[in-house]
């Protein structure tokens, strides 16, 4: 057995065992490169700035930036007295819930877009109660909302449970000893430790509600400056002329490295 | 043990998600020619017959006449599989401009047919028209709105869905609307695009939007309003009205061309035009 060992570690070593790394690396991260590479290449046409400017695409990108924004801010609100008491406290059916939180994550949109048209409708199961109050949301830009934290919120919960799981069982013990009630506990030991996580939490359910499409074209529909978002532009300016298409695609891809670079810059402040 | 069972099962669902694409339609050729005109069923084959894959760009409208005139022609000419893609007409244009594979495109605007013409995406001869089609506008079941007339479409806060301008049917509708401002006067149109809460994507969703009871009225073709019994519709006087036609052509990529052809061919035959008029279409004349 040992002998078999050492002889394939020194095959490996023979035949550059860092290879093993970089190549399929490489390969997965062509697959990254090679589409964003030829959308960027393809782009460059004399009317880019017509288009990245046109007031089609000025509404859409301040939409999509406003609504992944309250989106983010809601599941943030939202989703972390869940995310802490799925991973702290102890209650019943609290793995079905944990289940329930990240089905969203592997659905297709479209059954989420569908979904939510079903319950929230003029006529869904909810909705049609909502309406006798005046309240009718698809067509709304709070639908665009509502379609975004469906999708994206997951994330954030699923991220900032982990990050408050991991803090150690003894340090929620000595504060109990300090006599510090389940706020002071929450505020002064449990959320400075788990910044990180609800910080990249909140970046991941950020940049996924930025890119939200298929639930928003089902439940939201379409309409410039109201629920037309960038992701919704560009799948209707493929339809009319693909320079627009292109064009709207590397502003987006602009604007979310932009942000990424930010979060990163806030993530490594927090390490230091 | 809880957490690989949820795991599982997480898993599963992924995968079904994911096995809900479309399979890429088959490029093989057939290595024998075999003659692509209409077998009689009776001749029983002795051998099976040869598989081919026949792959249909049509406009959403077509969805319920194609579908249906897609199995009959399945019929007719054993061993062939027609797979059909349905959608915004100019959707399935960008698509085959972006090298889709496609033996067949049948589009409800001429538009996008002579953008495919001058791109040298259609096989030799000229598209044919093969039918034609009117607008209609439909109501929900229930009516909330409580229309009657075209000229309510102005009322204020009526939500109305049409289909995007890029979309033949949308196109249309506003062509449609154009007419109407000589009747209703010359405001009329803005009156009712300050109505319109979405722009959708293709025909087949304002139908749906309509349907869901989410949007009070919404402009399709008559076609539509017929697939869809259970809808109220509101007629379009002939005067105010826009005749879409429906080109139809084999394409230049296609890898059958035989059977292309042959569809298309099926496609003009009286069987196939009495099928289209029973889902509500009219003859190209």
């Amino acid at each position: 057995m040992s002998k078999l060992k050492s002889f394939n570690s020194q095959l490996l070593d023979k035949v550059h065992s860092k290879w093993i790394f970089i190549i399929p690396g490489v390969f997965l991260l062509a697959l990254f490169m090679l589409p964003l590479f030829a959308l960027l290449v393809r782009s460059i046409n004399k009317d880019f700035f017509n288009y990245a400017l046109s007031e089609q695409a000025i509404k859409a990108l301040r939409l999509s930036l406003i609504t992944s924004t309250i989106t983010t801010g809601t599941a943030v609100i939202f989703g972390t007295p869940l995310a802490y008491m799925l991973a702290r406290w102890k209650f019943r059916f609290k793995s079905w819930i944990e289940l329930l939180i990240d089905l969203p994550i592997v659905l297709p949109p479209s059954v989420a877009g569908l979904a939510l048209l079903i319950a929230f409708g003029r006529r869904g199961l909810f909705g049609s109660a909502l309406n006798t109050f005046g309240i009718s949301l698809p067509f709304t830009t709070a639908a665009v909302v509502l379609a975004q934290a469906f999708v994206a919120a997951p994330l954030y919960v699923r991220s900032a449970r982990i990050g408050f799981t991991e803090i150690d069982k003894q340090l929620e013990e000595a504060a109990h000893v300090e006599g510090a009630n389940q706020w002071q506990l929450f505020y002064e030991v449990m959320f400075p430790l788990a910044r990180r996580a609800l910080l990249s939490g909140a970046i991941l359910t950020w940049t996924r509600a930025l890119g939200e499409f298929g639930a928003t074209i089902l439940f939201a529909g379409n309409l410039e400056g109201v629920t037309q978002t960038m992701p919704m532009a560009i799948y209707l300016g493929f339809e009319r002329d693909l320079g627009i298409a292109l064009t709207l695609s590397v502003v987006l891809i602009t604007v979310s490295i932009f942000l990424l670079m930010i979060t990163r810059k806030l993530e490594k402040q927090e390490e230091d | 043990m809880k957490r690989f069972l949820s795991l599982t099962l997480l898993l599963t669902l992924f995968l079904t998600a994911c096995g809900t694409a479309t399979t890429p339609a088959s490029t093989t050729v057939p290595a024998i020619e075999m003659p692509a005109t209409e077998a009689p069923a009776t001749e029983a084959p002795t051998a099976a017959p040869e598989a081919r894959t026949l792959t249909v760009f049509a406009a959403a409208s077509l969805t319920d006449a194609f579908t249906e005139i897609g199995k009959n022609f399945e019929v007719a000419n054993p061993g062939v599989t027609a797979t059909f893609n349905f959608a915004g007409s100019q959707a399935l244009r960008t698509q085959i401009e972006e090298g889709a594979p496609v033996d067949v495109f049948a589009s409800a605007s001429g538009k996008e047919m002579d953008t495919l013409l001058t791109g040298k995406f259609v096989a030799e001869g000229m598209p044919q028209i093969f039918l034609t089609n009117k607008l209609v506008v439909i109501l929900p079941s229930n009516n909330p709105a409580g229309l009657e007339k075209l000229e309510e479409l102005a009322n204020p806060g009526i939500k109305l869905v049409l289909a995007a301008e890029e979309v033949p049917v949308g196109n249309y509708a506003r062509q449609a609307l154009d007419l109407m401002n000589g009747l209703f006067g010359p405001d009329f149109k803005d009156k009712v695009m300050a109505n319109v809460v979405s722009n959708e994507d293709n025909v087949k969703q304002v139908v749906a939007k309509v349907q869901l009871g989410e949007a009070d009225a919404g402009i399709v073709y008559t076609s539509d309003a017929v697939a869809a019994p259970d809808l109220k519709i509101v007629e379009i006087p002939a005067e105010l009205n826009v005749i879409a036609k429906y080109p139809i052509a084999a394409l230049a990529e296609s890898t059958d061309a035989d059977l292309a052809q042959a569809f298309v061919d099926y496609v003009l035959s009286p069987e196939s035009q009495a099928v289209l008029q029973v889902w509500g279409f009219a003859p190209a004349k």
